[in-house]
């Protein structure tokens, strides 16, 4: 079995989650297990009724920045989403929710994507996570 | 500009406008579906196709036929080997 990626999910802005789904989608394509972690503001983007919205840039990204990204998806870049669904597709991708997250947005299962598996602590993030590397977005 | 091997392709997934990692993805997608010994062609114009696909295939036990440079995008061919 390879090392697997474990990344925890914080931010929410399009641009880190758009990271974080092509960081997901190569370790997924190279066959290791990648689990995401989702946390605070990146969680309330995984949201139904989020999801599909406009999550905004990282503060650093200016307006060249802006122009830059939706360039890019005018183009037809895949939205973070759709690139994390190909991703579980291609390999073994788990999202699961911070309980305590879920408690700070007074989150049901219920209100979550589907792309989200479950509801978790961070106890079993770090189980799952084994002897693989932790990254913090 | 012809392909400088004599390998017959037979299947061609084109790529082309899909941004990183979508050319690798689609290839993977396109392996599963294929039979042991089929040739597949990938034509892309993400910079980094030419680099990630032959490592995957190394990783992944295929082989990696050759990368072409065609005008405006890379053609990566490479036969399915299990």
């Amino acid at each position: 079995m390879d090392e697997s990626l474990n990344l925890v999910v914080f931010s929410g802005t399009d641009d880190k989650l758009q990271a974080v789904a092509v960081l997901a989608a190569g370790a997924a394509a190279l066959g290791r297990p990648v689990h995401l972690f989702l946390q605070y503001w990146a969680l309330d983007a995984f949201t139904k009724a989020k999801i599909d919205g406009d999550h905004g840039l990282a503060p650093e990204a200016g307006d060249a920045g802006r122009a830059a990204v939706d360039a890019l998806a005018r183009a037809g870049q895949a939205s973070w989403a759709e690139t994390l669904r190909q991703a579980k597709d291609l390999g073994e991708v788990d999202i699961q929710a911070c309980s305590l997250s879920m408690d700070l947005l007074r989150l049901e299962e219920s209100d979550l994507d589907p792309l989200v598996d479950g509801v978790e602590g961070v106890t079993a993030f770090y189980l799952n996570a084994g002897e693989g590397q932790i990254v913090f977005i | 500009m012809t392909a400088e091997t004599t390998t017959t392709v037979t299947t061609t997934i084109d790529a082309r406008g899909s941004f990183c990692p979508g050319p690798l993805m689609e290839l993977i997608r396109g392996m599963r579906e294929a039979e042991v010994g089929d040739v597949l062609a990938v034509l892309s114009t993400d910079k980094g196709s030419k680099a990630d696909i032959p490592k995957w295939v190394g990783k992944a036990g295929h082989t990696l036929i050759g990368v072409f440079a065609r005008e405006g995008f890379d053609e990566i061919i490479v036969q399915k080997v299990r």
